[in-house]
């Protein structure tokens, strides 16, 4: 009796199939969906690329858009969670815009004046970045309890938040636009100094590779340890080898972007370094908008698939009333969501009004439809309970390099609108016909 | 009274009205460690919405319950659940998204040392307690939304039982399940009753009930019409008073019954 059940629970379900690529994908058990978005991203990289004479797939374009991509990127984790427990949030533009004020006007005036720290100094930035995470989780918190306690649903909540925050960010200043930035607070934006440089990048390069190892190496021994079901061992190598092969090549491509040839001659200049024969080659490396983003993807998938937290936000989306009947405290969950959202909207403000320089209450305008638009292409479903966080990211590349593709090609802004409208509409129908097949 | 000892579950004179309309009315229950009560009445009889609210998820406008003899305090599930009072309802209260081991942890969650999901141990336990239940389930990596009717009974009766429940509540346990799964869930029932659990069985269908049960109480419009120990009663007995109201010799009256 034990001997056939022992059998059977330990042999993984690739050995049954014949075929070398399906077997390759039941066997890393890799989300085909993300495969096939994978798939569209290269399709539309190398179209994008063939079109544009070959200007889309250089490292300063790829540069350009991983730092373009951050802020929608960072939101999009967020939404990813609200959308799966049936909810929407529009009014994530509106918070960033009013947070991004907020920001500005504590490193621009409150700090360096009124509680006289002075210009540049050291604790402006984290201080100014604070009290946005706590502006922005109080808005989260207080659209969060009208829609859980008070049961108005989220549309018309965060309709009604898109309106107040985007007339508070106005008030803020009356409408004046805060700059510049704290010269600190500015690195979050990315440029050229806003990056770690090469030998960082490939510091982060390293230890991202060793988690990916370190990742499998442990997955792998917990199965051993209740005698699942093991992945073949050609297949966790695979893995590894996929998972740390882009690694290497995100940051050799960010490394290969150099630094503008004035701004490398001045910084020449100022260190006494003689610039070379053929010009100085200093490499951007991974810039800090786009490490913040990664590291928050991070965190928001540990927090989706690791914690009690995630575990209730997927449950809730499935079966909201079967939920609440295990006992899971829906509402505060769903409060907590909100509050997520909200501190994650602060972070995309701050990327924003870094990488602009300034603050300005028109800051964020469309960006909850990007970030919307992001989450439904990443396979998150309206009807909830499914969605990933990785799948979003993809989702807000896929839209950031639509756009930038586009504005490489020369296409009229109205005519990139609609394509990305389009775009939206059909990659919803094309999920729509996989989630089909599926069953 | 039917049975002697402290119950393990006493429901006295509890009423709940939605909206002007008595759904309970004045209903009195009660229930013994190893002891199957069945829970008859027709839809609308009030059955499931006096046994939600032991479970916990209406709230009673009147009545008491007690739990051991104690006053109980029930606002919500979980205050249920630290009673020990599981339920299995209905409409197969199971998060559809989520797999089986994700179910029947669902809210009470192994974790490891470091706070995080412990996804390995909570499929070990679950491996072992669906492999009591149910042997031929395997699968594990799938959303319960996958799964047959019966597959996911059982991940629901898992579910209930994983935790030691000392009291369980049964809604139309087997509405959704094929003749071979029945008999399985008759025999579980079975099982969990030698091992001192009390039982509730809710159903519209007597014949769903009469045979695992040890007593049988009938509602009607709100109110109790009678109960009667099911070796006092025939089955015929017993659907006049879901029909009609009309108690017989062996049966006990309650407020419902149609006098005279």
């Amino acid at each position: 009796m034990a001997e056939p059940r022992a059998m059977t629970s330990t042999t993984h379900p690739s050995q049954m199939v014949q075929n070398p690529f399906q077997r390759f994908l039941i066997a890393t058990e890799i989300d085909t969906r993300l495969l096939g978005m994978i798939g569209a991203l290269a399709i539309i990289w190398v179209g994008f690329n063939f079109f544009s004479g070959g200007l889309f797939l250089t490292p300063r374009n790829l540069w350009n858009l991983s730092v373009q991509t951050a802020s929608v990127a960072v939101m999009v984790t967020g939404m990813v969670l609200v959308i799966v427990t049936r909810n929407i949030d529009l009014s994530v533009g509106s918070i960033l815009g009013v947070v991004g004020m907020v920001m500005g006007v504590m490193q621009t005036q409150i700090l360096p004046v009124q509680l006289g720290l002075g210009l540049g100094h050291p604790l402006i930035w984290v201080l100014s970045l604070a009290t946005g995470l706590a502006v922005g989780v109080g808005i989260g918190a207080l659209q969060g309890t009208i829609i859980a306690y008070l049961r108005v649903p989220a549309f018309i909540v965060t309709l009604g938040g898109y309106l107040v925050w985007r007339g508070a960010a106005w008030w803020v200043t009356a409408g004046r636009t805060v700059a510049p930035m704290d010269s600190t607070f500015q690195l979050m934006g990315g440029g050229p100094t806003g990056a770690i440089g090469s030998f960082w990048s490939w510091v982060v390069a390293v230890v991202a590779c060793a988690a990916i190892v370190v990742g499998i190496y442990f997955g792998r021994r917990q199965r051993q340890r209740f005698n699942f079901p093991l992945r073949p061992v050609w297949a966790e190598v695979s893995l590894a080898v996929i998972g740390c092969g882009a690694t290497i090549a995100a940051v050799w491509v960010a490394n290969a972007y150099p630094w503008p040839v004035r701004i490398a001659e001045n910084f020449a200049e100022a260190n006494g370094i003689t610039v070379p024969e053929g010009g100085l080659f200093i490499s951007h490396g991974i810039a800090i908008p786009v490490l913040i983003a990664v590291g928050v993807g991070v965190v928001m998938t540990f927090l989706a698939t690791r914690t009690r937290f995630g575990r209730y936000v997927y449950a809730m989306g499935g079966n909201p009333e079967a939920a609440e009947l295990a006992g899971i405290n829906t509402r505060w969950v769903t409060v907590k969501i909100f509050m997520l959202m909200g501190a994650l909207c602060a972070i995309a403000a701050a990327i924003s009004t870094a990488r602009l320089n300034a603050a300005t209450n028109a800051l964020g305008t469309l960006d909850e439809l990007y970030v919307i638009a992001a989450a439904v292409i990443g396979g998150t479903s309206l009807a909830g309970g499914v969605g990933t966080i990785a799948g979003a990211l993809l989702g807000a590349v896929v839209m950031q390099s639509l756009q930038s593709g586009m504005v490489l090609m020369g296409i009229d802004s109205p005519l990139q609108s609609i394509v990305v409208g389009i775009v939206l509409v059909f990659a919803v129908w094309l999920d729509t016909l996989y989630r089909r097949n599926k069953h | 009274m039917l049975n002697t000892g402290t119950p393990l579950v006493e429901m006295t004179d509890i009423s709940i009205s939605f909206g002007g309309i008595r759904a309970v009315d004045h209903a009195s229950i009660d229930l013994h460690a190893g002891e199957v009560v069945g829970l008859l009445g027709h839809n609308g009889a009030g059955k499931s919405t006096l046994i939600k609210i032991l479970s916990g998820a209406y709230k009673r406008d009147a009545g008491d319950i007690r739990i051991n003899g104690e006053a109980a305090t029930i606002n919500n599930p979980r205050d249920a659940k630290a009673y020990g009072i599981e339920t299995i309802y209905q409409q197969l209260a199971v998060a559809d998204n989520v797999d089986a081991a994700a179910n029947l942890f669902l809210g009470r969650e192994m974790v490891t040392s470091l706070g995080t999901l412990d996804d390995a141990a909570m499929e070990s336990k679950a491996r072992e307690v669906m492999g009591r239940l149910n042997p031929n389930f395997r699968r594990f990596k799938e959303p319960v939304k996958a799964l047959s009717g019966g597959q996911r009974q059982s991940v629901a009766i898992a579910r209930a039982i994983l935790f030691n429940a000392r009291i369980l509540i049964m809604d139309e346990p087997t509405a959704a399940l094929g003749p071979q799964e029945t008999a399985q869930v008759g025999e579980l029932i079975k099982q969990l009753k030698s091992e001192g659990i009390g039982i509730f069985l809710i159903s519209h269908d007597i014949h769903d009930v009469f045979d695992l049960a040890d007593r049988v109480v009938v509602m009607k419009n709100g109110q109790v019409v009678g109960q009667a120990k099911t070796s006092d009663v025939t089955k015929d007995e017993v659907l006049g008073m879901i029909i009609m109201g009309k108690v017989p010799p062996g049966a006990e009256p309650g407020p419902g019954a149609i006098q005279g």
